[in-house]
């Protein structure tokens, strides 16, 4: 049999041609930074050598003829993805520097970058140049508010392409356009975006100014890029440990900022607050923050192993519930060696995620609220089988083929986080490694939410670079689906998607 | 007065009837026989022939008639109608239309489609019902300013809470007035030390939810609180407008609708209704769901058949009180007749609503309370009027006419008047006036 592919690739190779080419401009920022610092430019170099030329091949087979339909939207999403991913581990590999030197490690590493996920496989900060660990934190603000809006607002030729692209990416279909044209919205996104990083720059800087031990500039822009962005690198083997516990708290708003919805931001900016502050799933989400940040810090306060202060643990609860929620994953302090019930919490935190349209990941407090209520009326309709109750959040009835969609991408996630921790454990046994259960589900959610570290050696002031070689390849492929939400990725492997 | 009805169907005929006598009435029809028939039963100049186009309008005289009423079964045609009236002539024009959205259009901009007063069926009746259902305490109720305001009328029983309290305490709410009080017949304009005895009887005008509010207090046994059962049967735009006014009086009805798209739209647009979708005829249905202790029960199916099987059934189980919707006006005395509490016909509440609004020369909207001895008048200020553009508290201290108001309304927004509020032109203005100062505060305004 030999059907006919339907789907017109021709069009959504030429955009990541396109994309590919773009991503010259963001690697002449470590360029910039290593002339700055006197270290060698060859890595960086080398990736807009590879990117400039990959983008011009991939633009070759552009058909101007072929529409970006829907299909054509999924193969972009997924290849743009995955290839950004790949042209970002070559400076680690020309670097050839520590772990990252070998490819599977920067692609590792790469792929946690850009899909934001912030889980490391380096193990001695030192080695590597000023250069090589800012371009890690500029791949993660890159892949913060997702490269796609970013192409769409670059490229406004995209048009009705572009919406169907952020359609494809985040699974959520509530791409609120904000303006007529979707480019334009992504451009009023993007803004938001941009200034917010700079504020956060300004903030450290000015923080880091007045208090010891300081963030001098560098550190301040390499942690403004990824705080925003829910990201979690860090340039520091301590992370936000490392400084003033003033620069600590001015953190946390900048992640909670980027874990709420832009759109939201949008109109809160332009003098419509109430839009963001009536609305159900921030309040679900803060709510959440706040009672996991209280649990954890009454946690904290009994157990007689961590001896904090009362400032000290209330600001490493928030600050890590905070991060680990957002799926930043920056930490204040080892919670590895916190109390088990601490960590359970946290644990826990990690499937929340924030509001959609942020540039967290994760599950999304959308999705747990929408099946909350839906339960709820599943309750209630068992007594009452004949009423009819739609599901509202902030007063606006939800879809009931969305209900469904929800309670099919919980399934799945569920799944194929299990199976992921089973992965874990089974290859680390084969490679004679001892990995508990529960570190072993803790970096299968870590990497799969997008969360960052995990438990035990996967933990914050730990390394990935214990697992298996071959472990670490089948979690680049999974932080890959799900950064863009696993629809995405696994209709490609439909057959229905190539042919009919 | 020269009036042109256009449309002979039941609320034609009765605008018709009750015009006929004192002004000159043409009533135009589609159909020939049902205009030939008209002309013996009412004394009017009937024309068969369709009421939208011009040449019609023109046989029927329109560029001369002082008022066109177009209400025929069809919105567009009694809009078109009008908008043709306008046209030809300058009378004052009315249109019955059913769907809420061109009301709600022509109340963003009053004078669009050429209509000068809209009357929206559904919603008409839907006021009614709840209205019947939230203030059964009532003695006279009366809508004004389009139902935005209320007047109500109550009779202190024994045992009242506000029985032996002063108007002040009495009156605990933000948007509502008390403009008079009743004792043996003699009328008072209270003041807040105003004492409040049995037997009284209190005139108050506000917004809908604070009158309702009041009576709960006045007569806590008879008022329907928000603990009670309200059932509406029959998502039809009455039954939705309906349960939508009864959300807005904070009460949580409940409504059966039988059609599955029906139901969940119902259920998106009604958040603190709940729906149910089944079969109102099921009495196995009614009972697992409690029906039968409803306090009230609504019928607002869309045939009369099963309004009257429903309401029947109701009765039957128990419920307190049952209100049926009846199209038909024939059927009217037969529901009331076995036993259903109170029948509503949309077509009597419309044709109800336009006489009374002819009938109206000063004022926008009147009530007459107690034997004629006071009115509460809705007056539209006009721009340079003697009343625009100074605080209430002097226009009363420099007037010698007794009277008190009670709501505002501007921009179709309730304001609620206070010593220091200053009238614009366009404000409709609710007071309530001694019947002997009528003309002289009609001649302020």
């Amino acid at each position: 049999m030999n059907a006919k592919i339907r789907v017109g690739w021709q069009a959504s190779v030429g955009l990541t041609g396109d994309v590919l080419a773009a991503l010259s401009v963001p690697l002449a920022f470590p360029l910039l930074v290593a002339f700055y610092y006197g270290e060698s430019p060859i890595p960086f170099l080398a990736a807009i050598a590879v990117t400039l030329a990959l983008g011009a091949a991939f633009r070759t087979v552009q058909d101007p003829s072929v529409d970006l339909g829907p299909r054509e939207a999924f193969l972009a999403v997924a290849l743009i993805w995955f290839l950004v991913a790949a042209v970002g581990a070559i400076p680690f590999v020309i670097a050839g520097v520590g772990t990252i030197a070998h490819p599977v490690n920067a692609m590792f590493e790469s792929m946690s970058g850009l899909t934001t996920t912030g889980a490391t496989v380096l193990r001695d900060f030192s080695l590597h140049s000023r250069s090589v660990l800012m371009w890690r934190q500029v791949i993660q603000w890159l892949g913060g508010l997702g490269i796609l809006i970013l192409a769409t607002a670059v490229l406004s030729e995209l048009g009705v392409g572009g919406a169907q692209l952020m359609e494809s990416e985040s699974q959520t279909q509530d791409v609120n356009k904000l303006t007529p044209k979707i480019s334009r919205t992504a451009q009023l996104i993007w803004g938001i975006y941009v200034g917010l990083t700079a504020l956060a720059v300004v903030v450290y800087f000015g923080l880091g100014l007045a208090v010891d031990p300081q963030m001098d500039l560098y550190n301040a822009v390499a942690h403004a890029f990824t705080s925003v962005a829910t990201a979690g690198f860090s340039p520091e083997p301590l992370s936000v440990g490392a400084f003033h516990p003033l620069i600590q708290w001015a953190v946390v708003p900048f992640m909670v900022i980027g874990s709420t919805s832009f759109v939201l931001i949008y109109f809160a900016i332009n003098g419509e607050p109430m839009r963001l502050l009536r609305n159900e799933e921030f309040h679900f989400y803060l709510g959440a923050m706040g009672t996991l940040s209280s649990v954890v810090a009454l946690g904290l306060f009994f157990d007689p192993a961590t001896t904090f202060g009362v400032e000290g643990t209330i600001r490493h609860a928030v600050f890590n519930v905070a991060s680990i929620v957002t799926t930043t994953g920056y930490a204040s302090t080892d919670y590895v060696l916190w109390a088990p019930a601490a960590k359970h919490m946290l644990f826990m935190g990690m499937f929340i995620g924030g509001m959609v349209g942020s540039t967290t990941c994760s599950i999304k407090s959308l999705r747990w609220l929408v099946a909350l209520k839906s339960f709820k009326r599943n309750l209630y309709t068992a007594i009452h089988p004949e009423s009819v109750r739609p599901v509202r959040i902030s007063g606006k009835s939800i879809d009931e083929g969305a209900i469904r969609d929800i309670y099919a991408y919980l399934l799945l996630s569920i799944v194929i986080f299990f199976l992921l921790a089973v992965v874990i454990v089974v290859d680390a046994e084969r490679a004679d490694l001892r990995v508990d259960e529960f570190e072993a589900l803790g970096a299968a959610a870590t990497t799969f939410l997008n969360i960052g570290p995990g438990f035990g050696d996967a933990g914050p002031y730990g390394t990935f670079a214990t697992f298996p070689l071959s472990t670490r390849a089948v979690m680049v492929v999974l932080m890959w689906i799900g950064r863009i939400e696993i629809i995405p990725v696994l209709v490609l492997f439909t057959k229905a998607f190539w042919t009919s | 007065m020269h009036v042109v009805v256009i449309g002979a169907g039941e609320v034609g005929t009765s605008i018709a009837a009750s015009l006929a006598s004192d002004h000159e009435v043409v009533v135009v029809d589609v159909d020939p026989d049902r205009a030939e028939q008209l002309k013996y039963e009412l004394d009017v100049l009937t024309i068969a022939g369709d009421g939208t186009t011009s040449e019609i309008q023109t046989a029927a005289d329109v560029g001369r008639a002082d008022m066109v009423i177009a209400c025929t079964d069809d919105d567009q045609t009694n809009l078109v109608a009008c908008g043709t009236a306008k046209t030809l002539g300058d009378g004052f024009t009315i249109a019955r239309v059913k769907s809420t959205d061109f009301l709600r259009t022509w109340e963003g901009n009053e004078g669009a489609f050429g209509v000068d007063f809209m009357v929206c069926t559904d919603l008409l009746t839907a006021e009614n019902i709840v209205r019947v259902i939230g203030l059964p305490a009532a003695i006279d109720v009366d809508p004004f300013a389009s139902g935005l305001v209320q007047m109500a009328e109550f009779e202190i029983a024994e045992g009242s809470p506000v029985a032996g309290q002063t108007v002040s305490e009495a009156d605990r709410f933000e948007s509502l007035t008390f403009v008079g009080l009743f004792r043996d017949g003699e009328m008072t304009i209270p003041r807040g030390d105003t004492g409040i005895a049995v037997g009284d009887r209190a005139v108050v005008i506000g917004s809908p939810e604070s009158v309702q509010s009041f009576a709960t207090d006045v007569a806590p046994e008879t008022t329907p609180d928000r603990a009670d059962e309200i059932v509406v049967v029959g998502g039809s735009e009455i039954g939705y407008q309906t349960a939508r006014l009864l959300e807005e009086r904070e009460f949580k009805p409940r409504l059966i609708e039988q059609d599955a798209d029906r139901a969940r739209w119902l259920a998106e647009n009604l958040p603190n209704t709940v729906v149910m979708e089944h079969d109102a005829t099921d009495t196995e249905f009614l009972t697992r769901e409690h029906v039968d202790e409803a306090d009230i029960l609504v019928t607002a199916l869309r045939s009369d058949e099963k309004n009257l099987l429903v309401s029947v059934l109701a009765k039957r189980l128990g419920v307190n009180r049952v209100i049926a919707v009846v199209d038909s006006p024939d059927y009217v005395t037969v529901f009331e007749e076995i036993g259903i509490d109170i029948a509503i016909n949309p077509r009597t509440v419309t044709a109800e609503e336009i006489t009374r609004f002819t009938y109206e020369s000063v004022a926008e909207n009147i009530a007459v309370l107690e034997n004629d001895q006071a009115e509460v008048l809705e007056l539209e200020l006009t721009e340079g009027c003697g009343l625009v553009g100074r605080p209430i508290s002097e226009i009363v201290a420099e007037s010698d006419v007794r009277f008190v108001i009670g709501a505002i309304t501007r921009n179709h927004e309730l304001v609620t008047p206070r010593g220091d509020t200053v009238l614009q032109a366009g404000d409709h203005v609710i007071l309530l006036v001694e019947s002997d100062s009528v003309s002289d505060i009609a001649s302020m305004a």
